[in-house]
């Protein structure tokens, strides 16, 4: 029992509280690139979510079973981000084989998913906090759901930025970074929900 | 070309930060003091240089197709070498910066150069252009890092700038001072240009 309330509080913390984007600053190149429209916002995080799944997985046997026996924990960051990359490959391949209506919705952005840090940052975390296989995959999702969350909300407050009336050197970035910031307030409201 | 202008091309003209808005995770998350934004970028110029030579010397024998995961390859190597470093003579910086380290093999500013720059020029441009883009980078990093620690700690490179007085603003450390602090510094320095811009108009 106890260990699912840890579980619970894993999940909930790195979906809101440690929000993977608005306090941890992961995968802020998607969050800024793909976030101009909700529908294009939602797919970007349902093919992160995905790979961030099966990335933890992953570089959690690699890291346990491969680069532990052999002491080459050194290797972690060649070894992940070539996990990563050869993964990223694989689910295209097979998401146009089993569902090519699935991959016509995601197409765009899965290639892009390996240089999204969150994804390597979530396998080094997951080692360094040394959670178990189950812990890594729960992470792995939660911190997908709450990049999900983020990049879907900011799609749709720049929805209605395009016919805001911003003043000229604000257009473009500056606002974004700005609304970023002030969503990110609203999640420090969180940090209060784990003591 | 000149190397001077390689060179400041990436501080200025091409800055990475301001101009490209590229590489934004460590930028925003490293910055909570000036100390650690020099120390990230003087990080990355290692990285963005050695990576860049060794890339433009391979640029004759990298096959076309496999030339990204090619490049990952030589620059997760570096980064290797920088953690190692860091971890060894420098631990406390090494702590602070933490997981962004190894984060730098994904930023997007040195496959940028890889692709862009490196595969196309000789090795001495190359070399050049790593160093001037990194150091744009760490200027930009230091000038964030060093408005977030004035405003939110009341120090900079940890020497108290204000009076007992003071009462830092704890949000400028905190994770929505970075995202707009640099949407300020953004929309400031884009009135520049614009300024800049009317008065050649009104010259010409």
């Amino acid at each position: 029992m106890e260990y699912f309330g840890k579980v619970f509080l894993v999940l909930l913390s790195s979906i809101l509280i440690n929000n993977f984007i608005l306090s941890r600053f992961l995968g802020i190149c998607p969050f800024l690139g793909v976030s101009k429209k909700v529908s294009t916002a939602a797919g970007m995080g349902a093919a992160v979510t995905f790979v961030m799944a099966m990335a933890s997985v992953i570089t959690y046997l690699a890291h346990y079973f491969i680069l532990e026996p052999l002491n080459m924990e050194y290797m972690q960051t060649l070894a992940f981000i070539l996990i990563i990359a050869a993964l990223v490959q694989f689910v295209e391949m097979v998401i146009q084989k089993v569902s090519p209506s699935l991959y016509q919705a995601l197409g765009v952005y899965l290639p892009l998913i390996t240089t999204n840090c969150a994804v390597l940052g979530v396998a080094i975390l997951n080692i360094d906090e040394g959670y178990d296989l189950f812990m890594t995959l729960i992470n792995g999702i939660g911190g997908a759901l709450g990049f999900t969350l983020a990049i879907v909300l900011f799609a749709g407050i720049r929805e209605r930025l395009e016919m805001a009336d911003i003043p000229e050197p604000f257009k473009g970035f500056p606002i974004a970074m700005i609304t970023a910031g002030l969503m990110s307030v609203a999640f420090l409201g969180f940090q209060g929900l784990i003591k | 070309m000149k190397a001077k202008d390689v060179l400041l091309n990436g501080i200025i003209k091409e800055n990475p930060t301001f101009r490209l808005v590229l590489g934004m995770c460590p930028t925003l998350a490293v910055t909570t003091a000036a100390v650690n934004g020099v120390a990230m970028g003087l990080a990355v110029v290692f990285v963005l240089a050695a990576s860049n030579l060794v890339i433009s010397l391979l640029r004759n024998f990298i096959p076309d197709k496999i030339r990204i995961p090619s490049y990952i390859v030589v620059i997760a190597a570096f980064v290797t070498i920088v953690g190692m470093l860091m971890e060894a003579f420098v631990p406390e910086l090494y702590k602070a910066l933490g997981l962004f380290i190894p984060l730098i093999v994904v930023n997007c500013i040195i496959l940028a150069r890889a692709e862009s720059f490196a595969s196309k020029n000789n090795p001495f441009y190359s070399l050049i252009d790593g160093i001037g883009m990194g150091l744009g980078f760490t200027i930009a990093l230091t000038i964030l890092g060093a408005i977030r620690e004035i405003l939110g700690a009341g120090t900079i490179f940890g020497v108290p700038v204000f009076g007992q007085g003071f009462e830092p603003a704890i949000i400028m450390i905190l994770p929505p001072g970075a995202f707009i602090t640099l949407g300020l510094l953004l929309a400031a320095l884009n009135k520049l240009d614009q300024k800049r811009q009317e008065n050649q108009a009104k010259q010409v």
